[in-house]
């Protein structure tokens, strides 16, 4: 009997322990988090300097224009192909070997390093097209990368509506892509809208896939309004260094310039604070959509 | 099957409405091939330069894999030198060995906590922070390595080469994956049947004892594919392990010492190298390398998620 009771005080006693061990860990990572992001963006922030907004060569004006630019351009390609395919996968695909074979290639897809998909992005819009380095190489480069999120949510979205949905719709007398368009679509758009933020937020920070495609340099001339022109800021075939690829130029060619360290903690801090603000939409997003779900209930 | 027949004979009376139906069924159909075709362009590509060092210019596999003597030509049409990647790789298993060690039992511990220890943090504070974590650009990561991690290495280990070492690639490769493992392993905890936990707990065990006889076992595959893709994302990581890692083509002595992986030198090097030349086609054996390895992740978490699916059924 004593030797019971001592086991099970022994048993109390680890448990408690590791309780205490998972309660550190939890502790530790919460901190870490904070510290982290508290680290980047105040350091960010303190390295600020007047000229840092402008659109000079000390300044990052021009490297924020360009990633927004080149997300934008790669949101106008796979958003569209993106949910067209998802919408292939989640209401055309028979089940059978072609939808598994579609469902590996992109789980293939969403797996391969970004580096690889910048590769061959070199290879094929720039070596192949005889171009030199340029923004639009970099927005498909980026668009593959997203391309398998948006598919999979825009699936996953559609999928998981209440039968209900589109078969009252088709009740009603409209035809699939009627049904489509104007009832599964509309009722699930801020459900993909999270997976394109999401995805658009990861293009923002996307510095490998674009090493060798957007280049790693930019020349803009903001008075030059001849879209042809290589220095025009809209022309979207002219190289186009983005921040997260100008932080890791920084580090590069640091010596070139002595505002380096300052120009990479403050666009560390602005593509953290980028993070942190699509994370809060992202979440507004998915909860307006469950409210929306609970309430069809 | 009733919404198929009614799909079926509404628009037949209405010639336009069934040629609209027609038109958007291939354009999306035509979209979902498309990524089939995109992912075996990628595929086709990487294998068809990848494998020119083996062919065309007649160096062995074995030669890539195992000779750390590496001295290719860099001029378009010569062949003739050395394509010996072992210190490539020999890095990146090192780098990526360290980033494993410290962030899995780190990982699989917080999955618990936010699981089941205190599940409602979990969701609420837990769930928003790793997802923070994972989104944080990977330069960034790279940058702070640089800026603190390697300072604070090279100040308190009096490490050689200033601080930039394994360990440093080691720490911030193990912080970018943490997130992943995390999730994942979180999920599969999650998806343990309660009638498992009340079992145990209905026969006296501790939290503690729950947690390590049953959760843990029932969640294994779970946590294992976490493993498994926290690992790819190691493998294929770039610019993060490129910053600290200190690109130093020898093998490091000790983990303090720099070294260079496949990554790094592919991000330094692809540009400055000549189109077909015997430098370049190592180069994207490296990049095909990379390729591969990715696909062997993804067949090894079918193959796991398969092997549970057989004995939940038995």
């Amino acid at each position: 009997m004593e030797l019971k009771q001592g086991s099970i005080r022994k048993a109390k006693t680890v448990d408690h322990f590791m309780t205490g061990i998972f309660y550190g860990v939890g502790g530790f990572f919460l901190v870490f988090l904070l510290f982290l992001a508290g680290y980047i963006i105040i350091k960010g922030l303190l390295s600020y300097y007047p000229d840092l907004f402008s659109f000079t060569k000390n300044g990052i004006g021009n490297q924020l224009f360009n990633t927004v630019y080149l997300v934008f351009l790669a949101l106008l390609i796979s958003v569209p192909l993106g949910m067209a395919a998802g919408i292939y996968m989640a209401e055309y695909a028979h089940d059978g070997k072609f939808l598994k074979f579609l469902r590996i290639s992109i789980e293939s897809l969403s797996s391969l390093p970004s580096i690889v998909i910048g590769l061959f992005g070199y290879l094929v819009f720039i070596l192949m097209t005889g171009m030199k380095w340029n923004l639009f190489a970099g927005a498909l480069a980026v668009s593959i990368l997203s391309l398998p999120a948006i598919t999979t949510t825009t699936e996953d979205a559609i999928r998981s509506l209440p039968k209900g949905y589109k078969l009252g719709s088709m009740a009603l007398g409209a035809t699939h892509w009627q049904t489509i368009v104007k009832v599964l679509i509309p009722t699930c758009t801020s459900r993909i809208m999270t997976g394109v933020l999401l995805t658009a937020g990861r293009g923002f920070g996307e510095a490998a896939a674009l090493l060798y495609t957007a280049g790693q340099s930019t020349n803009i001339n903001w008075s030059n309004f001849n879209i042809t022109s290589p220095t025009c800021p809209w022309n979207p075939f002219r190289p186009g260094e983005t921040l997260a690829l100008h932080i890791w130029v920084m580090r590069t060619d640091g010596s070139l310039n002595v505002h380096a360290a300052d120009i990479a903690n403050f666009s560390s801090a602005i593509l953290v604070i980028l993070i942190l603000i699509f994370s809060i939409l992202t979440r507004v997003l998915s909860r307006r959509y469950e409210r929306k779900i609970g309430g069809a209930k | 099957m009733s919404t198929q027949k009614i799909l079926r004979r509404s628009p037949a009376r209405d010639p336009q409405m069934f040629r609209k139906e027609t038109f958007w069924r291939i354009l999306v159909s035509i979209c979902g091939i498309l990524i089939i075709v995109l992912t075996l362009a990628i595929a086709f590509f990487l294998i068809y330069q990848g494998s020119t060092t083996f062919t065309q210019n007649h160096h062995s596999i074995l030669e890539f894999l195992f000779s750390s003597q590496w001295n290719p030509t860099d001029s378009p049409n010569t062949a003739g030198g050395q394509v010996g990647a072992a210190i490539y790789i020999v890095g990146s298993l090192e780098t990526c060995g360290l980033a494993l060690l410290i962030a899995v039992p780190f990982s699989i511990a917080a999955a618990i906590f936010m699981t089941e220890i205190n599940p409602k943090a979990g969701t609420k504070i837990f769930q928003p922070a790793t997802e923070i974590f994972l989104g944080i650009p990977s330069v960034v990561y790279g940058w702070v390595g640089l800026t603190i991690l390697v300072p604070f290495i090279r100040d308190v280990f009096h490490a050689q080469m200033g601080g930039f070492s394994i360990l440093a690639a080691g720490i911030v490769l193990a912080v970018m994956i943490f997130p992943t493992i995390t999730t994942l392993s979180a999920d599969a905890i999650r998806s343990v049947p309660d009638s498992y936990r009340k079992a145990a707990y209905g026969i006296g065990s501790t939290r503690w004892q729950v947690i390590r006889h049953i959760v843990i076992p029932a969640s294994m595959s779970g946590i294992f594919s976490g493993i498994i893709l926290g690992l790819s994302r190691a493998f294929g990581e770039a610019l993060a392990v490129a910053m600290v890692i200190g690109k130093t083509r020898a093998f490091a002595n000790s983990i303090l010492s720099p070294t260079t992986n496949l990554t790094a030198e592919i991000a330094s090097d692809m540009g400055n190298t000549a189109n077909g030349g015997e430098y370049n086609s190592a180069l994207w054996s490296m990049a095909l390398l990379l390729f591969i390895l990715s696909m062997i992740s993804i067949i090894l978490i079918h193959y796991i998620s398969s092997r549970k699916e057989k004995t939940h059924g038995a």
